[in-house]
C-alpha cells in the first residue's frame, strides 16, 4: 500500500505546526520521520491517523484521496499507529485491550474473546512476542506493553503502522529488539512510519529519511548520511554532537548517601538502600530506564518524599528530615525533570521565575517588600548570561520554547553559590542547540568545584557528561562504572544485570542480523 | 496507632531522630493497622456491651411467616451467653487479623465478612433480649431490609452506570425525587401505575441529561453540578408539591400503587419466599436490573466499551470509540434507573409524594457504589446492608429497647461511614471518572 501526504497543513489557532508537509511512503518500506521535539511529526501523524482534521492538503492512499473523519476511518484504510503514550486500559487484559473497538462478538452483543486470544497466539508465534492475552496491562513491562499495541495494529490488518517516538520508554536491549521486529513486519510488506529524534537507531533501521524542522518538510536523506549531516538538518545550521569537556579533577567527598530507601504510598520500595558519594569537582550521572526510582531520589535529597530512611549529608550535615526551604540554604541547587509542572510558573514573568528562590532573602526583598528594580536587573544579567530568548524580562515564562524555558530554571539554580547541584533530565524537550549549552553550563559548574548529579534517561546524556555513572534499576543501585563505559554493558545494567554478571554473554545482548526471521530470543 | 502516618511532603520529619526512629518500623509491604485495630475495637465493644453487659432474657427470632405453607419453630438464645459466645468469636477473628498484620499480610475478605456477619448477629441478641419484648421475625426483619434497599439499589445502579463510563454522578439523589414526584403526579392523572413508572425513569433521564449536557459538553465541574441538580430538583418539586399537589390532592396526588405480586408456591417458601418472590413489579425490576447491568458491564461489547472509556478515554478514541456520545448516553440511561427507583416512593412504598420523600437516600446509594467498589453486585449487597441498618433502626424502635430511639436512628448513618472509611480500605474506582474528555 503507498500512502501519500500531499501538502499536508495545520493550523492550531495562529500556530502553524504543519506548514504544507508531503511525504510519501512506498509500499514494505520503513520511512523515518526525523525532528526535533515540537517539529511537528506528532501532530503530522495525529492527522494521519484521524484525530486531528487537517486544515489544508489531502492524504492518497494507493493514488486515491481519502478523508478520515475519526482513527476508525483510519484503521479500516489499513492504517494503525502506536502512540508515544501508550493507549492501553491497564486494568484491562490483553485480549481486552487488542478485542476493544473491533469486538468480535456472539449473539446479543455478547464478547467473543477466545476468538481474540487465537489471534493474539497467532500474531505473537509468527513474530515472537510472547505476549500472554489473558495478563492485565498494567501488571506488564513496558516494552510487551508496546508488542500489545502493535498486535492491536496488525489484527486490525494495518498495512502502514505509525511508531511514534517508540524507543523513548525502552532499554538500549529493548529498543534492537523492537528495530529487529521492525524489520520482520517490513518483511512482511507492512510499511512502517517511524518518527524518531534518535539519529543511531534512525541510521540502523531506515530505508528513508524525511527531516522535518518547524513544522516543515527541510529535506529527505539517506541512512548513509552522517550523524552530523542529519543533525545539522534538523536544527538548521552546524552542531557538534560531542561535548568538549576536560578531564575531571575530583577533590574530597562532600555529598553522601546511605542506605537510602524510600517507600511509596502502595507500600513498594521505589528507592531501595542508594549508597553512593559525589566528590567536588566531578559528574555522577543516574542512568536508568524511567520510573526506576530516579524521581523519587531526587525528592528524597530535596526534602519532597515523606516516607524515607537512611541518611544523606552535604558537608557533613545532614539533609533528610529538614525542610526544602533548609535544603535549599545549605546549597542544593535543583533542576526537576519537568519544568512545567515543578521548575517554573508558567504565568509569572521571567524575572519572577529567577528568583523564586531568593525572593525573600537581601538584596530582592527588604523586611516584608520586595524590590522589583533589582528584581529585574538580575533577571537582565541571567538573560544575557544565559542567552535566553525572551521578549523581555517580563513576558509569562510558559510562552518560552522549551530550551528556552529550561534556561530559565538552570540560570536560576546557579546563580547563587552551591555546594551540590542536582539535575534531573536536563535537556529534555531541549532543542539541541540549547542542549549543546546547557551541557557546557553543568561542566563549568563542575570545574568550579561543586559535585554534580545528572539524572537522564538518554544514555547519549549520560555518556556525554559523566564522570562516573551509576545505573538505577528497580530502585536499586545496579553499579558504578567508570564513564566510557559500553553502551551495552550499560544497556544491561539498566535491565538490572550486573556488569560481573554479564562474562557470558547472552544471546539478548548481540545484536541478531537485520535479515534474521522469526527471532524468537530472549526478552528481558 | 500506626506507622504508616507520617508527615505530608514539603514538610518531612520533624527532626533526624524521628527520621531515624522512622526508618526502623517501614516495614517492606505497609498493610494498613487500620482493619486488625479496627476489628478488634469492635470486638472488645461486643464483648463488655453485647456479652458481659448484655440481659440475662431469651431473645427470640420468628423465622416464618404466617402465609408460609410449612412453619419453622422460632429461633430462641439466651441473650447473655449468646453475647459471651459470639464475642468470643469475634475477638478471635480479630486476633487473626493481628497475627495476619504482624506477618505483614492484609485481612482476607472472607474474614471481615465474617466479622460483620457476626457482630450484626451478636447486636441483634443484645438489643432484642433487653427490649420490652423479646421477640422479632427474622424473615420480616429481612424482608423489610430488600424492601427498603429497593431504591438504594436502583440509585446505586445509576451511580455504577455513571462512573464506569467516567461521568461522577452526585445527583442520584435529585434523579431519585425527580422519579418519586414524576411517577405520583402522572400516574394519578392517568390512573394507571405503570405509565407512572415509566414516566419516573423520563423525568430521571431528564435530569441526567443536564448533567452529561453541563459536565460533557460544557466541561463544568461534575460534582458541582450534580449538588446544584439536587437542590433543583428539591425545589421544583417541593414547590410543585406545595402548589399544585396540595391544592388538590385526589386530583394530583393519589397514585394508584403497583400491587405486590405473588409467586405461586416460591413466595411460601420460609425466609427466601418473602425476599425473593413477593415483591412489587419495582422490585422484581430491581433484581433484574442487577443482573442486566452486571453481565452488560462485563460480558457484552457495549460495556468493555463503556469501562474503556471510563478508564482511558484517549485509548478508546483513538480505537474509533465515541467518548462523549457513550457517556451522554450512558448517563442518560443511569438516570432512567434511578428514576425507577424514586418511583419506588410513590408507587409501592408510600401512596402519595411528600416533600423529600427521597430523603437523603441518593447519598446513601452513592456511599453503596462505593462500598460496592463500583460493581452491580457489590452495589446491590451494599445497599442491603444500608437497607438493614435502616429496618433494624425502625424494628427495634418499636419493640422499644434500652438504646434511645435517637442513637437507633443514627444506625444508618454510622454503618455507612464505618463501611466507607473503614472496611472497604483503598478501592480503585474507574481511573477517567470525574474528568472531562477533551480531545487533542
Amino acid at each position: 500500500m503507498k500512502l501519500e501526504l500531499r501538502g499536508i497543513t495545520k493550523r492550531f489557532g495562529t500556530l502553524l505546526a504543519n506548514d504544507h508537509i508531503d511525504v510519501v511512503v512506498e509500499s514494505g518500506q520503513i520511512h523515518c520521520l526525523l525532528g526535533e521535539n515540537g517539529a511537528g511529526k506528532s501532530t503530522l501523524m495525529n492527522v494521519l491517523y484521524g484525530l486531528y482534521e487537517p486544515s489544508e492538503g489531502e492524504i492518497l492512499i494507493d493514488g486515491k484521496p481519502v478523508s478520515f473523519r475519526g482513527p476508525g476511518d483510519a484503521m479500516a484504510a489499513g492504517i494503525g499507529m502506536v502512540h508515544q503514550h501508550f493507549m492501553l486500559v491497564p486494568v484491562f487484559t490483553v485480549a481486552e485491550n487488542v478485542a476493544l473497538g473491533a469486538e468480535p462478538t456472539k449473539a446479543a452483543g455478547f464478547l467473543n474473546l477466545d476468538e481474540t486470544r487465537r489471534r493474539i497466539r497467532e500474531i505473537s508465534d509468527q513474530y515472537g512476542f510472547d505476549v500472554d492475552p489473558d495478563a492485565l496491562v498494567e501488571d506488564l513491562p513496558v516494552g510487551v506493553q508496546q508488542r500489545v499495541e502493535i498486535i492491536k495494529a496488525l489484527v486490525r490488518n494495518a498495512k502502514v503502522l505509525i511508531l511514534d517516538e517508540p524507543t523513548a520508554v525502552l532499554t538500549p536491549q529493548e529498543t534492537d529488539e523492537l528495530l529487529d521486529i521492525m524489520r520482520q513486519l517490513k518483511a512482511g510488506g507492512t510499511s512502517i512510519v517511524f518518527i524518531s529524534h534518535k539519529l543511531r537507531e534512525v541510521k540502523e533501521v531506515s530505508d528513508t529519511i524525511t527531516v522535518i524542522r518547524r513544522g516543515k518538510v527541510v529535506g529527505s536523506a539517506e541512512p548513509s548520511a552522517s550523524t552530523t549531516d542529519l543533525a545539522s538538518m534538523m536544527v538548521g545550521r552546524a552542531v557538534s554532537l560531542t561535548l568538549e569537556k576536560a578531564p575531571a579533577k575530583p577533590q574530597e567527598k562532600t555529598f553522601e548517601v546511605r542506605d537510602l530507601t524510600v517507600i511509596a504510598h502502595n507500600g513498594q520500595h521505589v528507592v531501595d538502600g542508594l549508597s553512593f558519594d559525589i566528590a567536588r569537582g566531578e559528574i555522577l550521572a543516574v542512568a536508568g530506564v524511567q520510573g526506576n526510582g530516579q524521581t523519587e531520589l531526587t525528592e528524597a535529597i530535596l526534602g519532597l518524599q515523606d516516607r524515607v530512611s537512611g541518611s544523606i549529608t552535604l558537608d557533613g550535615k545532614e539533609l533528610l528530615g529538614r525542610s526544602v526551604k533548609d535544603v535549599l540554604k545549605a546549597g542544593v541547587g535543583f533542576v526537576p525533570e519537568d519544568r512545567k509542572v515543578d521548575g517554573l510558573v508558567g504565568t509569572f514573568s521571567v524575572a519572577e521565575n529567577l528568583v523564586l528562590d531568593l525572593y525573600d532573602k537581601p538584596p530582592y526583598a527588604k523586611g516584608i517588600s520586595m524590590s522589583p528594580a533589582r528584581i529585574l536587573e538580575n533577571a537582565k544579567a541571567r538573560i544575557d548570561e544565559f542567552d535566553v530568548r525572551t521578549p523581555s524580562a517580563a513576558a509569562a515564562a510558559g510562552t518560552l520554547s522549551g530550551g528556552n524555558q529550561q534556561k530559565v530554571v538552570m540560570a536560576r539554580e546557579l546563580s547563587r553559590p552551591l555546594r551540590l547541584f542536582i539535575a534531573s533530565q536536563p535537556t529534555r524537550g531541549v532543542d539541541v542547540g540549547s542542549i549543546e549549552f546547557l551541557h557546557r553550563r553543568i561542566v563549568a559548574e563542575r570545574d568550579q568545584g561543586t559535585p554534580v548529579m545528572i539524572i537522564s534517561t538518554e544514555l547519549d546524556e549520560v555518556m556525554e557528561l559523566a564522570d562516573r555513572i551509576a545505573v538505577l534499576y528497580k530502585g536499586k543501585l545496579v553499579g558504578i562504572v567508570p564513564a566510557g563505559t559500553g553502551r551495552d554493558v550499560l544497556g544491561l545494567m539498566m535491565a538490572g544485570i550486573h556488569p560481573d554478571e554479564q562474562a557470558h554473554p547472552q544471546p539478548a545482548a548481540s545484536r541478531p542480523a537485520p535479515t534474521s526471521d522469526a527471532e524468537g530470543g530472549d526478552h528481558v | 496507632m500506626s506507622t504508616t502516618v507520617s508527615s505530608r511532603p514539603g514538610n518531612p520529619q520533624p527532626d533526624n531522630a524521628a527520621a531515624d526512629t522512622g526508618a526502623a518500623s517501614i516495614s517492606a509491604k505497609p498493610v494498613s493497622w487500620k482493619t486488625p485495630v479496627l476489628l478488634a475495637a469492635f470486638g472488645l465493644i461486643a464483648l463488655v456491651f453485647f456479652g458481659l453487659l448484655g440481659p440475662n432474657k431469651t431473645a427470640s427470632f420468628g423465622i416464618s411467616t404466617g402465609s408460609d405453607f410449612f412453619q419453622l419453630p422460632a429461633l430462641e438464645v439466651n441473650a447473655f451467653g449468646g453475647g459471651i459466645v459470639l464475642s468470643v468469636l469475634l475477638l478471635a477473628l480479630a486476633a487473626y487479623a493481628v497475627y495476619l498484620k504482624t506477618k505483614g499480610r492484609p485481612a482476607p475478605v472472607w474474614l471481615t465478612v465474617t466479622f460483620i456477619v457476626l457482630f450484626v448477629a451478636a447486636f441483634l441478641i443484645w438489643v432484642v433480649g433487653g427490649a420490652r419484648t423479646p421477640s422479632i421475625s427474622l424473615a420480616g426483619l429481612i424482608a423489610g431490609s430488600v424492601t427498603l434497599a429497593v431504591p438504594l439499589v436502583f440509585g446505586s445502579l445509576s451511580g455504577v452506570l455513571c462512573e464506569r463510563v467516567g461521568v461522577v454522578n452526585i445527583a442520584i439523589e435529585g434523579q431519585l425525587l425527580g422519579g418519586a414526584f414524576t411517577a405520583a403526579i402522572v400516574a394519578t392523572m392517568t390512573q394507571n401505575p405503570f405509565i407512572g413508572l415509566a414516566a419516573a425513569a423520563v423525568a430521571g433521564a431528564v435530569v441526567s441529561m443536564v448533567l452529561a449536557l453541563f459536565s460533557i459538553k460544557y466541561l463544568v465541574n461534575q460534582i458541582i453540578v450534580g449538588v446544584v441538580l439536587n437542590v433543583l430538583v428539591s425545589g421544583v418539586t417541593g414547590f410543585l408539591f406545595s402548589t399544585v399537589m396540595q391544592e388538590d390532592k385526589a386530583r394530583y396526588n393519589s397514585p394508584p400503587g403497583l400491587d405486590i405480586i405473588q409467586i405461586p408456591i416460591l413466595s411460601e417458601v420460609p425466609i427466601i419466599g418473602p425476599i425473593l418472590f413477593r415483591q412489587s413489579l419495582v422490585g422484581y425490576l430491581m433484581y433484574v436490573a442487577v443482573l442486566v447491568v452486571w453481565v452488560g458491564l462485563f460480558k457484552t461489547r457495549w460495556g468493555l466499551r463503556v469501562r474503556a472509556v471510563g478508564e482511558h478515554p484517549q485509548a478508546a478514541d483513538t480505537l474509533g470509540i465515541n467518548v462523549n456520545a457513550t457517556r451522554f448516553w450512558n448517563v442518560t440511561l443511569g438516570g432512567a434507573v434511578a428514576g425507577i427507583g424514586g418511583s419506588f416512593f410513590t408507587l409501592v412504598a408510600i401512596d402519595s409524594f411528600t416533600k423529600e420523600i427521597s430523603g437523603g437516600r441518593g447519598f446513601i446509594a452513592l456511599a453503596a457504589l462505593i462500598f460496592g467498589r463500583w460493581n452491580p453486585i457489590g452495589a446491590f449487597f451494599a445497599a442491603l446492608l444500608f437497607g438493614f441498618a435502616d429496618n433494624l433502626q425502625s424494628i427495634v424502635t418499636i419493640i422499644g429497647t434500652p438504646v434511645p430511639s435517637q442513637f437507633m436512628a443514627m444506625l444508618p448513618y454510622l454503618v455507612t461511614v464505618l463501611a466507607v472509611a473503614g472496611l472497604v480500605g483503598r478501592s480503585r474506582g474507574p481511573a477517567a471518572s470525574g474528568i472531562p474528555y477533551v480531545k487533542g
